[in-house]
């Protein structure tokens, strides 16, 4: 059992735990994540790791509220305990010392993209920050990438915070003012990937993005995340989950991420009913 | 007098078309009369041929003179001695190629059911609630096993019986590898699974669930931690894709998905259990390996109206056991012999149906293996809308990517001595599926005992 040593909340449907969790805590690096069981009988989730404390044996999680599992782990408080939590998984992402970076954090992304941006300004990059969301309060961590980043921009869909707009429409207002990047990291939904990546290839700016497909055991050995990278299917939960954006198909990403979305929400309808 | 009938007891089975609706275990087990009638088979041969068949050596005749005399607890007693799961066993084991291989009966008639009375012994004891063996005295050493799966819990089982501090690193939240994610309830019911790994755990050993050797900590680290000697017994999880086009449409699943969805997730309960699995109404299986026909049945039972095997070569080649062979096809598993799968075809989004083409086999080549090939002009279309692809598994890779060392086969087995397992690199053992790629639960058994004698004599030599 990992005990939950703090819970508190984001905004309205993100919110932030820290899990007493010591394998994960003394390994863990920028760009991996855990596999959750919130409980006994319960499905197996992906959750990157947004923070850690290696004194602490503390691992730090932040997670959306979307459906049947992170609702069971929503109510749960601090000082309850979390059936398993197994980790750290993934590749480290690969962090080596550049001079300005761009980091693009859409709604609950900002999270896993806060450690590796983090790292990178210890590096000695320039850093500069765009987050983006649907409305003021799906926009997260503003507070805490300001301590360090050089610039911070926010971007809503509604106007309710920073620019109206798309975090590409920053992006595009960036490099029109001649703003240079030697790399972009992005984080976010498919489609706000995909479309950073849209721009940033046709500029010839590297981009790393991290996926976030289905996985079951997140070890490596079902194959449930496999994504296309440059024409070879790799498996995200082994292999990634960060990959270089420009290779990445996202239209087949799109696609296999919705392959239960009808049962998910035939299990939402039930647990409402009780 | 011995009971000199040539066919073995029969045991009772759930009817084909009752089972294939239902995840409850397919053969039943013998009654305490059953088991005694079969026991009386055996001749009680001086030179025990069967142990030699035996990857574990299970002392059988007295084993089944036990059971003959009906002293059933004595009979398990003396099936632990060596071999630490033997529910499992006796109900998993490919029995026809070891123990009753080499049965004298299976001469003139068959051979002693072996299996089914080491099953019956150990459910008959994990029912009346036999002990297991109580925690023996510690003798100070450290010994760490990566992976809690056959090859891992046997070597365990046995130091732990020695007085070794054992600790157990399983990937996964619950132990038993293959045995919990792949072999379907029907085949081998997890409550057993569970009880019988329970039997082990009370030896003392220390489990740590969750944990991923290669990232949340390395062979080198365990070292560092004060374990003396590392067992690893990490398996053969890495499932093989085609490469064919339309591999990654929605609907196609790795064997190892599927199994891992319905087995370890109980995906076949839900809602009850939230984790989802699709099983469309016209499934094929790509494989003709026990994790094949397993993966046909599953989706049998998750209620797929036509359900078939895809084979590349024929019936006599099929690599699955015999049984289960003969128990897909009374559920009325299709089998597409000779066909090979060309790609997917899909709408876009969902698989709509497999294009194959028909092979033929040649003459057989220097290893007596006849390969197969196409048949020009003989492709054919399948209309499906799930393909579940079961041809095979190679070692994971992490094990081998984070331990300096560690001499590696091209295909990615762990070298070993055979004899005592050890690797080239000082105080690792290795052992299963890791060292062999996929085999037989109980070769990783046999693998994981001799590592522990091994172990025992390295260490005990200090």
């Amino acid at each position: 059992m990992y005990c939950i040593l703090q819970k508190d909340r984001l905004n309205d449907t993100v919110e932030r735990m820290v899990v007493h969790a010591p394998f994960v805590a003394r390994k863990c690096e920028p760009g991996q994540f855990v596999m959750v069981r919130v409980h006994e009988g319960g499905e197996r989730i992906p959750l990157t790791i947004a923070d850690y404390d290696r004194e602490r044996e503390t691992v730090t999680i932040i997670y959306q509220v979307v459906g049947f599992t992170t609702r069971q782990l929503s109510l749960l408080q601090a000082d309850d305990s979390l059936s398993d939590f197994a980790g750290p998984l993934g590749r480290p992402a690969d962090l080596e010392p550049k001079r300005r970076v761009l980091g693009i954090g859409g709604g609950v992304g900002a999270a896993p993209l806060y450690p590796q941006i983090r790292k990178l300004k210890e590096l000695g990059a320039n850093v500069d920050v765009v987050l983006g969301g649907r409305s003021s309060e799906f926009v997260i961590l503003e507070q805490d990438f300001r301590a360090f980043a050089d610039e911070v921009h926010i971007a809503t869909n509604d106007g309710s915070l920073g620019t109206k707009g798309f975090v590409t429409d920053v992006l595009n207002k960036l490099l029109a003012e001649g703003k240079e990047y030697d790399e972009v990291i992005c984080i976010g939904p498919l489609p706000m990937m995909k479309a950073v990546v849209g721009i940033t290839k046709e500029r010839g700016i590297p981009t790393g993005v991290s996926l976030n497909p289905i996985m079951i055991d997140g070890t490596g050995m079902c194959g449930g995340c496999r994504v296309t990278v440059g024409g070879e299917t790799m498996f995200a939960c082994v292999d990634g989950p960060d990959f270089d954006g420009w290779k990445v198909d996202f239209d087949e990403c799109i696609r296999r991420q919705g392959m239960y979305k009808d049962m998910e929400e035939h299990l939402c309808l039930i647990e409402q009913e009780g | 007098m011995a009971n000199m009938t040539k066919e073995k007891v029969r045991m009772p089975e759930q009817p084909p078309v009752v089972r294939a609706r239902n995840f409850e275990e397919v053969a039943l087990g013998y009654s305490p009369r059953l088991a005694m009638e079969e026991a009386e088979r055996c001749l009680q041969c001086r030179h025990k041929p069967c142990v030699n068949g035996c990857p574990v050596s299970v002392p059988i005749p007295e084993f089944i003179k036990s059971v003959a005399a009906g002293d059933f607890e004595a009979a398990y007693r003396t099936i632990v001695t060596e071999n630490s799961l033997p529910a499992i066993c006796g109900r998993v084991c490919p029995q026809e190629n070891q123990c009753e291989g080499e049965c004298v009966r299976g001469k003139k008639g068959e051979p002693v059911a072996i299996g089914r009375l080491e099953r019956f012994a150990a459910d008959y004891a994990l029912r009346s609630g036999v002990a297991g063996g109580a925690k023996p005295i510690s003798n100070g050493h450290k010994v760490a096993v990566v992976g809690g799966g056959p090859a891992g819990l046997s070597c365990a089982g046995d130091l732990g019986k020695l007085g070794y501090e054992v600790t157990i690193f399983e990937a996964l939240h619950a132990l038993g590898g293959v045995l919990t994610y792949g072999i379907p309830e029907f085949r081998l019911p997890k409550s057993l699974v569970e009880e019988e790994i329970e039997k082990i755990a009370e030896l003392g050993v220390t489990i740590h669930k969750n944990v991923v050797v290669g990232r949340s900590i390395t062979v080198d680290e365990l070292f560092a931690d004060g374990f003396e000697a590392v067992f690893v017994g990490s398996g053969a999880g890495l499932p093989r894709f085609m490469g064919i086009d339309g591999e990654n449409l929605n609907g196609v699943y790795s064997a190892n998905e599927f199994l891992t969805r319905v087995n370890l997730m109980r995906a076949y309960d839900y809602p009850r259990n939230p984790t989802p699995v699709k099983t469309g109404k016209r499934v094929a299986v790509v494989g003709g390996g026990n994790v094949a026909m397993d993966a046909a049945r599953t989706a049998l039972r998750l209620g797929a109206e036509e359900v078939s095997i895809v084979y590349r070569r024929g019936m006599e080649e099929l690599p699955a056991r015999v049984e289960e062979i003969h128990h897909a096809q009374e559920e009325g598993i299709q089998f597409r012999l000779l066909a090979n799968p060309k790609r997917i075809l899909g709408d876009g989004v969902w698989v709509t149906g497999m294009e194959c083409v028909e092979m033929e086999l040649g003459e057989p080549d220097a290893s007596g293996r006849r390969s197969p090939r196409e048949k020009a002009g003989s492709e054919f279309v399948l209309e499906l809308d799930t393909v579940i692809i079961a041809i095979g598994q190679s070692p994971n890779p992490l094990i081998r990517q984070t331990t300096p060392g560690l001499d590696i086969q091209r295909w990615g087995g762990i070298i070993v001595e055979e004899e005592t397992m050890e690797t080239s690199k000082a105080g690792v053992y290795a052992g299963g599926d890791a060292v062999t790629g996929a085999a037989t639960v109980i070769l990783a058994m046999g693998a994981g005992k001799k590592a522990a004698k091994a172990i025992h004599e390295s260490l005990s030599k200090d």
